[in-house]
């Protein structure tokens, strides 16, 4: 396993099936009374966090705790960032205080291996821009294959705001490294540019089309749709976006009846998904959740405990 | 308490390698003399604690467990009860994480009714340095408050490093500390046998 984790690219098959493994095992401390393994004690771990979040700041700070390290979170309402502090000085003055292990989430693309090269620490992408989310693609993979058993040729659609989504990008790659097939589903709009060449490279697929895929599909991962990024008229009303590529209680009906709904949250019920299918018996919403702890633990353990990984 | 993950079983078991001829090494225990042992261990266990009564076998991965198993199968024949059985790992209680590269967890596997009150019998193949043992014991804590653990090893090779010691063991082996104990299980190598071989010059010795 390589020192960082910035990339899905950074992972082998060999690697991931390690993640998984010891994701599973944590998945029982959770179920535990006392849960604290003292693996990662005497570590310190800062969560550099310059966007909003909740799950995973929260699951990377229990993540963290359970493995006994030392978690401090550091986000950029109410730090030094709002004062005007530049990411490399946030990052040196941070790293200079003792870390091993920086988990950061940052809106440019690139920023954490733009960071890692700043700083000795262990360096955990939570996050860049819109480019990847590998704990959230490690944790969206390991729900399916725990619900699917494996995930070799299975077929994965992804729907939604594909242009504004790192989470896409990571799915994809982890999910064809795990030998799924999968088609992407976004209104042209949202469909980023020079997605079909890489699509051909990656070996996924691309349309326009929700419901000529919805039938085929053994799991179906709804995006959010991020408001927030968009600053152009992307689709004419939500109602529209709804219409065309919302999981509604109709499609949920020609959806098959066990595959997994997987959604990384936070939900925007009525928009892109249904009350109905967020809350069906086959939506995996919080099985994500509680995996992401789990297989966080496993990424900072497997980063973090052995030799050569202590500052 | 903790369900069973088919897909994340133990990890393919190293071979040992066997040369052409003979494999290097004496053997100490044949596959006959291991059950005896084991036995013997059995009706240790029971006259210790006057009876299967509260009785709770755990075994370290990843050879202990099979031990731990084989000694429940041998107390459910003379005593026609079942003993409850667990795994414990103790991969992220070790004190050298730090000098070796990480290492996935295996299975810990409670057993049903937990380890709260019972007399545990710790069950591992080779008793060296005795960090293992203190790891479970560290280990247990997190999972319950047994009323009693004791320790049963199949090879006591000496060299103790902690203030520990078995309860009941299978065969006191005195070895150099450079010397190699090797474990050989049925279940998990194909054949049942103990091995004592000279060191490999960079290697300090293996144990469990």
């Amino acid at each position: 396993m390589k020192k960082h984790l910035l990339s899905i690219d950074d992972l082998g098959v060999d690697d991931v099936t390690t993640l998984f493994d010891t994701a599973a095992e944590m998945h029982d401390v959770q179920n535990r009374s006392v849960k604290k393994l003292p693996a990662l004690r005497g570590r310190t771990v800062v969560n550099l966090f310059f966007e909003d979040s909740t799950r995973t700041r929260s699951s990377f700070e229990i993540a963290g705790k359970w493995l006994s390290a030392d978690v401090i979170n550091v986000s950029a309402k109410g730090s030094s960032v709002s004062k005007g502090e530049s990411l490399r000085d946030t990052v040196l003055t941070v790293a200079a205080m003792g870390v091993d292990g920086l988990v950061i989430r940052h809106m440019a693309s690139g920023a954490a291996a733009q960071v890692s090269q700043w700083t000795d620490a262990v360096v955990i992408n939570a996050g860049d821009g819109t480019h990847e989310h590998p704990t959230q693609a490690l944790l969206d993979a390991y729900t399916l294959q725990r619900r699917m058993g494996s995930l070799e040729d299975k077929h994965v659609a992804i729907v939604g705001d594909l242009t504004h989504s790192r989470v896409f990008r990571s799915n994809v790659l982890l999910l064809s490294k795990l030998g799924a097939h999968v088609t992407v589903v976004a209104p042209p709009t949202l469909m980023p540019a020079g997605v079909t060449a890489w699509a051909k490279d990656a070996g996924f697929s691309t349309t326009y089309d929700l419901d000529e895929v919805l039938p085929e599909a053994d799991a179906v991962m709804m995006l959010r749709v991020q408001r927030e990024r968009m600053t152009g008229g992307y689709f004419p009303s939500a109602r529209e976006y709804t219409v065309g590529y919302g999981l509604t209680r109709e499609r949920l009906a020609v959806l098959k009846p066990d595959a997994p709904i997987c959604h990384p949250g936070p939900m925007n019920r009525g928009l892109e998904i249904a009350a109905d299918a967020a809350d069906a018996a086959q939506s995996a919403v919080l099985d994500q959740v509680s995996a992401g702890v789990a297989i966080r633990m496993s990424v900072l353990y497997h980063l973090l405990a052995g030799e050569g990984s202590a500052q | 308490m903790v369900p069973a993950h088919p897909a994340s079983d133990a990890p393919a078991p190293e071979r040992a390698p066997l040369p052409e001829g003979r494999p290097e090494g004496r053997t100490v225990l044949d596959a006959r003399d291991i059950s005896r042992a084991l036995t013997r261990i059995s009706h240790e266990i029971l006259e210790r604690n006057k009876g299967p009564e509260g009785l709770v076998l755990l075994g370290i991965p990843t050879r202990g467990v099979h031990l731990a198993r084989r000694v429940a199968e041998r107390i459910a024949k003379v005593e026609g009860v079942e003993v409850p059985l667990g795994t414990l790992d103790i991969t992220m209680y070790r004190d050298d994480l730090r000098q070796h590269p990480t290492r996935g967890p295996q299975h810990t596997v409670m057993p049903p009714g937990g380890v709260d009150g019972k007399v545990v019998v710790l069950v591992d193949d080779v008793l060296f340095s005795g960090r293992t043992v203190r790891a479970a014991l560290d280990a247990m804590n997190d999972l319950g408050r047994p009323d009693t653990v004791r320790l049963a090893v199949l090879v006591d090779r000496g060299h103790r490093e902690l203030p520990i010691r078995a309860d009941h063991v299978g065969k006191n082996l005195p070895s150099s500390r450079g010397e190699r104990v090797m474990v050989r299980l049925e279940e998990h190598d194909g054949y049942d046998e103990v091995r004592i071989a000279t060191a490999v010059t960079t290697e300090t010795g293996v144990s469990a």
